[in-house]
């Protein structure tokens, strides 16, 4: 089998191939390159002294070009079938080339066991990586979403803006409580607007957010507005029976905005304001 | 109740307004007797309004907010108005994630516009205002 490294790389690439047609995706001569690569490891991983069960996982080489296909082919976008199934057609690729070297049954048997077993292991490995890689993407996602969907904007003197975009959940209510009262305090602005149109649903988690935030910047001594609220998202806080009574409303942006410039523009008249003395 | 001005803070009094500040967190004995102090001082110089700076501090425990929320209602009683000016935004957040939303304790961005709530207001500065309205 050794003497015939080559003729199995070719036969994997091939059958890869083949399956490739149905789903386009890795180029030929990467997959030969990566084919080269496996079957180079794996025939030092049956050189080691490893139980046979164990090599795909404790040998560091054999290891390594497991997890760097899976890790290309889920970073690359390829289904986990056919993640899975380029593995497996190793297994194949080997199955064929053990038939053609020998004709004894018994002896083509427990070669048949054994690339089984081997391939097996390589197949667990695969799809561990393949979902490991998956979620680092999905986790570098979220990480960038968060990033940039908190823009805290300057809409008027002493009058900030957060315009949410996308669904509300505790990690992001931090975010923009965080920016938006440094923001408060950085500016000395006097009124904040927070827009929700971007806001698909509200239920009973997201308006205790939005009550946190509104109370949050209550402390810092500034008013707080939340403005576009759709006409579905009324129905829904209306119907969950969720008191947003101590909050200031407006339809839109725009209501909101000049509702601000009227609470900043007053000299804070008091009824019975004394001159200074 | 026996120790009069035992808590090192100062309380300045301008016209017909005490202004205060809190320095660093307060134990519990200390923040008893800045309320006893202070509402001594309210009834005593007969003051309409309270302005208490916390720009300084770091941390407010539930004790605090509390005693702070307790001041505010004590003040009204004495019929003066409490305002807490300066919290800082960690300080704001914590609040809000303990549950403590301070009711009835009126609040401003910082002492100068917490002095203007209580109807001071910054002596009128000609040139300053000259040149806003140059482009008329």
């Amino acid at each position: 089998m050794r003497g015939r490294v080559e003729e199995i790389a070719d036969r994997w690439v091939r059958l890869q191939v083949q399956q490739a047609a149905l789903s386009g995706g890795t180029s030929e001569s990467e997959l030969r390159e990566e084919a080269d690569t496996l079957v180079a490891a794996l025939v030092t991983g049956l050189d080691s002294a490893l139980p046979i069960d164990r090599v795909a996982t404790s040998h560091a080489e054999l290891n390594r070009a497991v997890t760097d296909l899976s890790l290309n082919r889920a970073r690359g976008g390829e289904s986990p079938t056919a993640t899975a199934m380029a593995v497996l057609a190793l297994k194949e690729a080997l199955l064929e080339a053990v038939q053609e070297s020998t004709q004894d049954s018994g002896e083509l048997f427990s070669a048949a066991l054994l690339i089984n077993r081997l391939l097996d292991g390589a197949g667990a490995l695969s799809f561990d990586t393949y979902v490991e890689g998956r979620e680092e993407i999905i986790r570098r996602q979220s990480r960038q979403l968060l990033e940039l969907s908190t823009p805290v904007v300057r809409l008027w003197r002493q009058v900030l803006g957060v315009p949410l975009i996308g669904t509300l959940d505790t990690a992001r209510t931090q975010v923009v409580m965080e920016n938006l009262l440094q923001a408060i305090q950085d500016q000395e602005a006097t009124v904040a607007i927070i827009d929700i149109t971007g806001v698909p649903t509200v239920d009973t988690a997201v308006a205790q957010h939005l009550m946190q935030t509104v109370n949050a910047v209550r402390l810092m001594g500034a008013d707080c507005i939340i403005s576009g609220i759709r006409p579905p998202i009324a129905q829904t806080i209306a119907q969950l029976g969720i008191d947003l009574s101590t909050i200031m409303t407006r339809a839109t942006l725009s209501d909101a905005l000049s509702e601000a410039i009227k609470l900043t523009a007053g000299p804070l008249p008091t009824p019975d304001a004394p001159a200074s003395r | 109740m026996s120790g009069p001005a035992s808590t090192g803070v100062p309380i300045l009094r301008l016209g017909d307004v005490l202004i205060t500040g809190l320095l660093n967190e307060l134990d519990d004995k200390a923040a008893l007797a800045f309320t006893h102090e202070l509402t001594e001082r309210i009834s005593a110089d007969r003051v309409r309004g309270v302005l208490i700076d916390i720009s300084r501090l770091e941390i407010i425990d539930s004790f605090v907010a509390r005693t702070l929320m307790e001041l505010a209602m004590m003040a009204r009683l004495l019929g003066a108005r409490v305002i807490v000016a300066g919290m800082r935004p960690p300080v704001a957040i914590t609040l809000v994630e303990l549950g403590i939303e301070l009711v009835g304790v009126e609040t401003a961005l910082n002492a100068e516009q917490g002095m203007a709530a209580l109807g001071w207001r910054q002596s009128p500065q000609p040139p300053e205002g000259a040149h806003r309205d140059s482009t008329r």
